[in-house]
């Protein structure tokens, strides 16, 4: 029970030219495992997302979600947008409803309990324009888990919030991964979110995208950004990390 | 410095209470003005009663039309005649808008024939209408129609779209079948757009009510102001052109609470800005 990523080759045809983004990107992520995914900008971090969620078909290899192969979006793969994309017209209940009836006992009863999970009792009637970005986001997260995905992608969720926002929301998603056990891979650029996060760090190079370095984090939840432990992780994947930028220098690409 | 500015803040506020006349208000004081100077020049003889009626003659006219039950009987045809050459044209229009809006395949076939006829004055169409259908109930309804055609059309073809694909990534992920991507996603987003040429349509209904009841009709408000000039009874005149503003109007904003009540969470987004 696992989410088993293979991907031979991922390019873009850019006008005349094939652009080679992704390359022999290999990662599996066992079951209740919370992979987060770091790079720098354009190295294929949200290409590698869409391909595990079935939103890009158009590459080399193959992609398995508990040894069935993904071949096309659905609520198996839940997604999260780096915008919070929820539907305007619907109030926040509705938002996490969508296409299910809230006169449906059974969708009631687990939206009311989604809802309070992540923390949006009194908002239920609300609509997008009315709630704060962080809890759009939390709506969106909502709106996913509501299905029962087998694996939570997320791409970027917290990159337009403020920091403590995005503290908070940090928070509240491994309070959510710790009750409901549920696989998670998320991508960010905030080396801090990454370590924070996840039971495993993945560093990304660029051009083309290629796994530089698995790290385990092998500290117990929550994490305390402070403790020396945390410290010697960081410093661990932040080599790791200014590697990849050298590299990038080196292949002179530059910022 | 900021005990200043706490001291003058009351002071502005009150300044700016004395001088909030409403809006309303404040719009009606040019109409009065013009109505006032015009029964002083009506009373003082000046103009004669045929070119220029009095606003008090006007009124007891108008208030005899309506208690004769003419007013009614008039209003009541026009009425007949918007309504049924609006729903005509836009219950065609939303139809084929919304197949053009689907399908590129129909789009290719029928949206270059509509852009063509859209830019035929519907004026220019009357006289053809005359021919074919006559001076009765048909060709009026069926020019009524024909102008309310368009802008419904265009609005909905718009508004399908202008779905978010975005929005639309959001469905696929979420796995919603075609019937709830059309009513849970296509159809609230391009209601807007829709209201709108809703809007515009009932407009031009209106409008072309006019132009088909001034070109020969035995009934409606346009006959009512085409019999009232042959006899020079321009007090009659002036009450049909008031009935004509005011119920435009009033359709309007009729659909202005209808727009409100549907797109709630817009009006809501509008009032936090
Ligand atoms: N649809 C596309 N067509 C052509 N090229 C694309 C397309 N999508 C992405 N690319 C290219 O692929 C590369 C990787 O893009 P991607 O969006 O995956 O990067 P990213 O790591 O998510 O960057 P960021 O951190 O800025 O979000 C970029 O160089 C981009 O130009
Ligand atoms: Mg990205």
């Amino acid at each position: 029970m696992s989410v088993q990523i293979q991907i031979d080759e991922k390019s873009f045809q850019i006008e005349q030219e094939r652009k080679r983004v992704l390359d022999e990107v290999k990662l599996t992520v066992k079951k209740g495992d919370f992979l987060t995914i770091i790079g720098p900008s354009g190295c294929g971090k949200s290409t590698l997302l869409k391909i595990v969620a079935g939103l890009d078909t158009e590459y080399q290899g193959a992609v398995h979600v508990n040894d069935r192969q993904v071949v096309k979006p659905g609520i198996a793969q839940g997604f999260i947008f780096q915008e919070h994309r929820l539907f305007p017209w619907m109030t926040v209940e509705q938002n996490i409803a969508a296409d299910l009836s809230l006169k449906d006992q059974d969708v009631r009863q687990k939206v009311d309990e989604m809802i309070e999970i992540v923390r949006l009792k009194g908002y239920e009637k609300a609509y997008p324009s009315e709630i704060s970005g962080g809890m759009s986001q939390r709506v969106a997260i909502a709106r996913a888990l509501i299905r029962d995905p087998e694996v939570l992608l997320l791409d970027e969720p917290f990159g337009a919030l403020d920091a403590f926002t995005r503290q908070h929301l940090q928070d509240v998603l491994i309070d959510i991964w710790q009750r409901k056990n549920i696989t998670m891979i998320l991508v960010t650029h905030d080396i801090d979110e990454a370590i924070y996060l996840g039971t495993d760090v993945a560093i990304l190079r660029a051009n083309p995208g290629h796994i530089q370095k698995l790290v385990h984090v092998g500290l117990s939840y929550p994490r305390a950004k402070t403790s020396p432990s945390y410290q010697q992780v960081r410093q661990q994947v932040l080599q790791e990390f200014e590697k990849t930028e050298s590299q990038r220098y080196i292949d002179g690409e530059g910022i | 410095m900021v005990r200043a500015q706490a001291m003058n803040q009351p002071v502005a506020r009150e300044k700016k209470a004395r001088k909030s006349i409403p809006i309303w208000v404040k719009g009606l004081v040019l109409p009065l003005f013009i109505i006032v100077i015009w029964q002083i020049v009506s009373s003082s003889g000046v103009v004669s009663a045929t070119v220029l009626p009095s606003p008090l003659q006007i009124i007891i006219t108008f208030y005899n039309l309506i208690v004769s039950g003419v007013l009614f009987s008039h209003l009541q045809i026009s009425i007949y005649r918007a309504v049924v050459g609006f729903l005509l044209g836009a219950s065609i229009a939303l139809v084929l808008g919304f197949v053009v809006g689907f399908s590129k395949h129909s789009e290719s076939y029928i949206d270059p024939t509509m852009q063509m006829l859209r830019t035929i004055p519907s004026l220019a169409v009357t006289p053809l209408f005359i021919l074919w259908f006559g001076f009765d109930e048909l060709s009026k309804i069926l020019l009524i129609a024909f102008a309310s055609f368009f802008p419904v059309y265009v609005n909905t073809y718009n508004g399908i779209r202008s779905v978010d694909s975005k929005l639309f990534e959001v469905a696929q992920v979420l796995e919603f079948s075609k019937w709830k991507q059309l009513t849970r996603l296509i159809l609230p987003s391009a209601l807007s757009h829709i209201l709108v040429g809703i809007r515009l349509s009932i407009g031009i209904a209106w409008l072309s009510l006019v132009v088909a009841e001034l070109m020969g009709s035995s009934a409606g408000i346009g006959y009512m102001i085409m019999d009232a000039r042959q006899f020079s009874q321009t007090d009659k005149v002036f009450v049909g052109i008031i009935i004509f503003g005011v119920v435009g109007k009033l359709t309007d904003s009729l659909v202005r609470i209808l727009e409100k009540k549907l797109l709630k969470w817009r009006t809501n987004f509008e009032g936090v800005e």
